[in-house]
């Protein structure tokens, strides 16, 4: 075994242990059990209320995610490929990027009314300015001479873009697109926490309410791990493309 | 929708009344524990996984994925495990925050060139004031870096947890300003959040600008 998985598992062994002495502990009113929560968790999986909530989330994360990577790569390229617009823009991504858009939602509920496109909407205010960071930055690092090269061989700017910048630039934009995603399921999952009316974030706000240990545990683990699954898939496929180029 | 004028008014009102003093100092007080309990947590179990190599091999996919994890989603547990109020709020941002931090004080501490080992081996200093007197310093633009990040995280655990459930605070204000069709106060406190936020990252990225230059560092 190599030396890195047994790492991970020890890891995980260790989680679990201090999970079921934290529940010795403290008691089924604050911690619910780790076996009580993985078989709590094979219930919800089985049900259709879990799935009817899972679809409005998953419906939501993958139009803001769609929206927000093809916002975030025009933009990014926009500004990456004027320089002024660039210098300009920096500082002002970087601080938006940096407020808690969480205050935002109000407005967002108000413009858009308490729906999916609000959801979307939130999620795409979170997921864009990553990833149009990041596009700006690696179109800007690409060598000077391949786009001299480009302007030699008289590309238009589209076959400029998709045949020379395209290429140089992936590794560096599919990070971008990597923390793009993950902070749009935040924003979606946050958005669903303060007022919706389905989904998974909206199920777990319901079991804080009434104070439901184990499906807030269950719902927690769950969400955790299709968050890891998410950006393990990801993870491959970046080191992939990195290999390639 | 209002106009920016009448936002500005309606802060402007909120700020003379005094009636949001508490919700305001509420936010700053529990921000600012949660921030240090970052920054000085993170800061000695990033120093401490850089010493301990085979440790910090183990953690190291931990770390790097932390963020890719909605960590927010944790907050209902620990208003379980805290109760709804203040420590509930502290721990989230906390929790926000320290990653960062330990993964920017191993970044830093990495970075410190060698000839600075050496001469803390030849001064023959303790590992601890090794690591306080030479490596704190020369680590300093990468540390300021983790700082900015996890003044940044943590207001956003925060705000996010007064948002969803609190007792008090600005999020907390905002919040029931929107519930309550009490656009002007929403609008206001709103706006006087975003001053806030945006003062504290300008002037923690002029800090970070300066020391990276003094060190010629990227």
């Amino acid at each position: 075994m190599k030396p890195q998985k047994y790492d991970a598992l020890v890891l995980a062994a260790g989680f679990l242990v201090s999970w079921e002495i934290l529940y010795l502990l403290v008691g089924a009113d604050v911690v619910s059990a780790p076996a009580a929560t993985l078989s709590r968790a094979v219930t919800l999986l089985r049900g259709r209320n879990f799935w009817n909530d899972a679809a409005s989330t998953g419906i939501a994360f993958g139009y803001a995610c769609i929206i927000g990577i093809a916002g975030g790569l025009l933009l990014g390229l926009a500004l990456g490929l004027h320089r002024f617009a660039g210098d300009v823009a920096d500082p002002i991504l970087g601080t938006v990027y940096s407020i808690p858009k969480i205050t935002l939602y109000p407005i967002i509920l108000l413009i858009f009314g308490l729906s999916l496109t609000a959801k979307i909407a939130f999620g795409v205010i979170h997921g864009i300015f990553p990833v149009a960071i990041f596009t700006m930055n690696a179109v800007r690092n690409v060598a000077p001479v391949h786009r001299r090269t480009a302007r030699t061989l008289r590309l238009s700017p589209v076959a400029t873009v998709v045949m020379v910048l395209a290429p140089a630039a992936i590794p560096e934009i599919l990070s971008g697109i990597r923390i793009g995603i993950a902070v749009t399921l935040l924003g979606i999952l946050i958005a669903e926490l303060f007022a919706s009316s389905s989904g998974i974030g909206f199920a777990l706000i319901r079991a804080t309410e009434i104070h439901n240990v184990v499906d807030i545990f269950a719902l927690t683990l769950l969400l955790f791990l299709f968050a890891v699954a998410i950006n393990t898939l990801l993870h491959i496929a970046e080191r992939r493309v990195r290999h390639d180029a | 929708m209002i106009p920016p004028t009448e936002i500005a008014g309606a802060l402007w009102h909120i700020l003379v009344s005094g009636k949001a003093n508490n919700d305001i100092a509420f936010t700053v007080v529990n921000t600012s524990a949660a921030i240090a309990l970052s920054i000085v947590l993170g800061f000695w179990l990033g120093a401490a996984l850089h010493a301990l190599p085979r440790a910090r091999r183990a953690f190291e996919p931990l770390l790097s994925a932390y963020y890719a994890v909605p960590v927010f989603i944790f907050y209902p547990v620990l208003i379980v495990a805290f109760g709804v109020g203040r420590s509930s709020l502290i721990a989230m941002g906390a929790m926000f925050g320290i990653v960062a931090m330990i993964v920017n004080t191993m970044t830093g501490l990495d970075r410190v060139p060698a000839v600075i080992a050496k001469t803390a081996i030849v001064m023959r200093l303790s590992p601890l004031r090794r690591l306080l007197l030479l490596r704190l310093p020369a680590a300093a633009p990468h540390l300021v870096t983790g700082i900015k990040l996890a003044v940044a995280y943590s207001v956003i655990g925060i705000v996010a947890g007064e948002f969803i459930l609190a007792t008090a605070g600005i999020g907390k204000r905002i919040a029931f300003g929107y519930q309550d069709f009490d656009n002007r106060t929403m609008y206001g406190m709103l706006l006087l959040l975003l001053i806030l936020v945006m003062a504290v990252n300008g002037a923690l990225s002029h800090w970070e600008k300066r020391l990276h230059h003094r060190f010629g560092q990227q």
